[in-house]
Order: C-alpha cells, then sequence, then structure tokens
C-alpha cells in the first residue's frame, strides 16, 4: 500500500518536471520545482516507512527546509540578477524566456 | 553532559540579551488561546477550496481568474501576515501583494474573489495587539 | 484495524490529490492559475499524506517528526507562493482575466 501512495506520488513529481521543462516562463519553472520539492519530502517520508528507518524523517525535515531556502534564493536571482544589489532591475527575466 | 548543555543554553541567552537580539514582538504567547480554533477553521476552509478547484481542474468547467483588492483590517504586522498566508494556503486564492491597508489577491473564480471581498475570513484571524 | 483503514484511506486520498494537482499545472492556461494548482498539491495532499504516516506511526517520536514536517510546510507553502506570485507581478508578467477580449 505504500508502495502505492509512492507510485502516486513519483507520477506527480514527473508531471511537474515536465511542466518544470516545458513552462512558458520562468516563474513556472520555480512553481513546478517547488511542487517537486514538496513532493520529494513527502516520498522521503513515506520511504521512511517502507523500510522501517524512521530516522529519515529527519532528512525529509532538512530536505522541506533546503527546498523553501533554495525557492526563495533562485527567485531572488532570477528577479535581481545577482545576490549583492537589492534592487529590482529593468531587464525581463519573464519576457526574455519566452522567446 | 545536561550540565554542559544547561550552560551554554545560559551563554546563548546571556550573548543574545547583551546584543539586543531579542526585540519585543519575537514570539505571540498572548495568541495561544485563539490558535486551535483559527486552525479548525482555516483546515475547513482549505478542505472546500480543495474541493471546489478539484472540480474545476477535472471538469475543465470555465475559470474567470480575477485580481481584486481588499482591505485589510488588521492592526499589526502579524495579523496581516497571517490573513495574508491564510488567504495563499486556500487554494484558488493567492495574495499577490501586500501594501499597509491592502491586499492584492489573484482568485481563480468569481465566487472565491467575492466570498473575500466580504471579509468573512478576516474576522477569524486572531489580531495581535502589541504594545510599543 | 480502523486505524489502518483511516491510515490507507488519508494516503490514497492524498496521493490522488497530488496527481489531480499536478494535471492541474498542466492544464491551466496562464501561471497565475497554476499557481492554485500548486497549491492543492502542496496543501491538503501533503496534510493527507502525512496523517495517514502518522496513523501508522501512533504515538511516537516518529509521529512528532511528522507533526514537525506539517507545521514546517504549513507555514513555508504560502510564503514561497506569495514571493513567487508577487515577483511575477513585479516583473510585469500580465495575468490572463476573465474580463478581458480574449475570453476563455
Amino acid at each position: 500500500m505504500f508502495i502505492v501512495v509512492s507510485l502516486a506520488i513519483l507520477i506527480t513529481m514527473g508531471l511537474a518536471l515536465a511542466r518544470a521543462i516545458a513552462g512558458p516562463t520562468v516563474y513556472d519553472r520555480i512553481a513546478a520545482v517547488n511542487l517537486f520539492g514538496t513532493k520529494t519530502v513527502l516520498l522521503i517520508a513515506v520511504w521512511a516507512f517502507i523500510s522501517g528507518r524512521t530516522d529519515l524523517l529527519d532528512i525529509a525535515l532538512v530536505y522541506a527546509l533546503i527546498n523553501f531556502i533554495g525557492v526563495i534564493a533562485v527567485l531572488k536571482l532570477v528577479t535581481v540578477g545577482d545576490f549583492h544589489s537589492s534592487s529590482v532591475d529593468e531587464t525581463d527575466p519573464a519576457k526574455a524566456d519566452t522567446e | 553532559m545536561l550540565g554542559l548543555g544547561l550552560a551554554s543554553i545560559a551563554l546563548t541567552i546571556f550573548l543574545a540579551t547583551r546584543m539586543n537580539l531579542i526585540d519585543d514582538e519575537s514570539y505571540p504567547f498572548h495568541l495561544f488561546s485563539q490558535f486551535p480554533a483559527f486552525f479548525i477553521y482555516i483546515l475547513n476552509e482549505i478542505i472546500k477550496a480543495n474541493i471546489d478547484v478539484v472540480k474545476r481542474i477535472m471538469t475543465s468547467s470555465s475559470i474567470s481568474p480575477q485580481l481584486v483588492d481588499i482591505p485589510v483590517p488588521q492592526k499589526s504586522d502579524l495579523g496581516r501576515v497571517i490573513y495574508a498566508n491564510s488567504i495563499t494556503l486556500t487554494p484558488g486564492t493567492v495574495s499577490v501583494a501586500l501594501s499597509k491597508d491592502t491586499l492584492t489577491i489573484h482568485a481563480l473564480t468569481k465566487e472565491a474573489a467575492e466570498d473575500l471581498t466580504k471579509g468573512s475570513m478576516a474576522k477569524k484571524i486572531p489580531d495581535a495587539v502589541i504594545k510599543k | 484495524m480502523i486505524i489502518d483503514i483511516l491510515s490507507w484511506a488519508c494516503l490514497t486520498v492524498g496521493g490522488i490529490l497530488g496527481i489531480i494537482g499536478a494535471i492541474g499545472i498542466h492544464r491551466f492556461p496562464d501561471f497565475y492559475s497554476r499557481l492554485h494548482a500548486v497549491g492543492i498539491a502542496d496543501t491538503l495532499s501533503a496534510i493527507l499524506i502525512l496523517l495517514g504516516l502518522g496513523f501508522q506511526a501512533g504515538l511516537s517520536l516518529a509521529a512528532f517528526k511528522l507533526f514537525l514536517i506539517f507545521v514546517f510546510l504549513f507555514f513555508t507553502s504560502p510564503t514561497a507562493s506569495h514571493a513567487l506570485a508577487n515577483a511575477a507581478l513585479h516583473s510585469g508578467l500580465e495575468p490572463e482575466l476573465a474580463d478581458d477580449e480574449n475570453k476563455k
């Protein structure tokens, strides 16, 4: 039964990955990667119960933290362009990515 | 071992107070009594909104995306943040921009936008009145 | 026994909701409405799967860790969604609105 749930999560991850590859704007990609990361957390949690090693839940917790920080960091990098300035500049990453 | 841990905690607290790291709205203890009822309410809202959005995905019935401005009645920063977060948490509505007293939201359907404009959720948010 | 059935029900519904959310991000026309589909998979699906695992864990340290994961997802997923929508709006990505002339 856990196997069925992990399969469902894997299908979700596959669809999210397809959107991350296909997504017309860069924000679609980031949203898809965010969904992918959330599903990874759930997959690790389910895997902890399949294999009976509940200490894997610590890894899931840390992955949730890293996922959030990573999404925010990538978003900052995409909107501002670098990490050392503090204002949003005029270039438009959404349009540049659409072609 | 436990003594060492206790000593390091005491040292951290001592250093933090010396560096003025602890500000006056660090942790909302005074809101704890309101949280359980709010939590049940928000869970209920999430489930209702989820059923609605799932229906719209599966039946490809019409969606009518809206951008609307709604007023934010909360006085404190914390109350505003909780309000914006709970709007985003319910699927079908995403808060896009938050300013001093208005909140721009993107709603998937007209009904969801009207629900928020009426402001039934705003009344349930635990509002912290923080004395400065 | 009852707890087992309850936990399987939660896990199955959570998995199905995740797939529906993922289908949603392929069916909706523009970025802002896709964000709502991500919201489904982020909130109720995650809550149900963690709840189902929590029923399996019983009262133990594992259940407490699951609760911590739940609290963390509960706070960060709307924050990430809001940051995404805010950044997209500021960069000039126009949402597709219902009262435009290109009505869907």
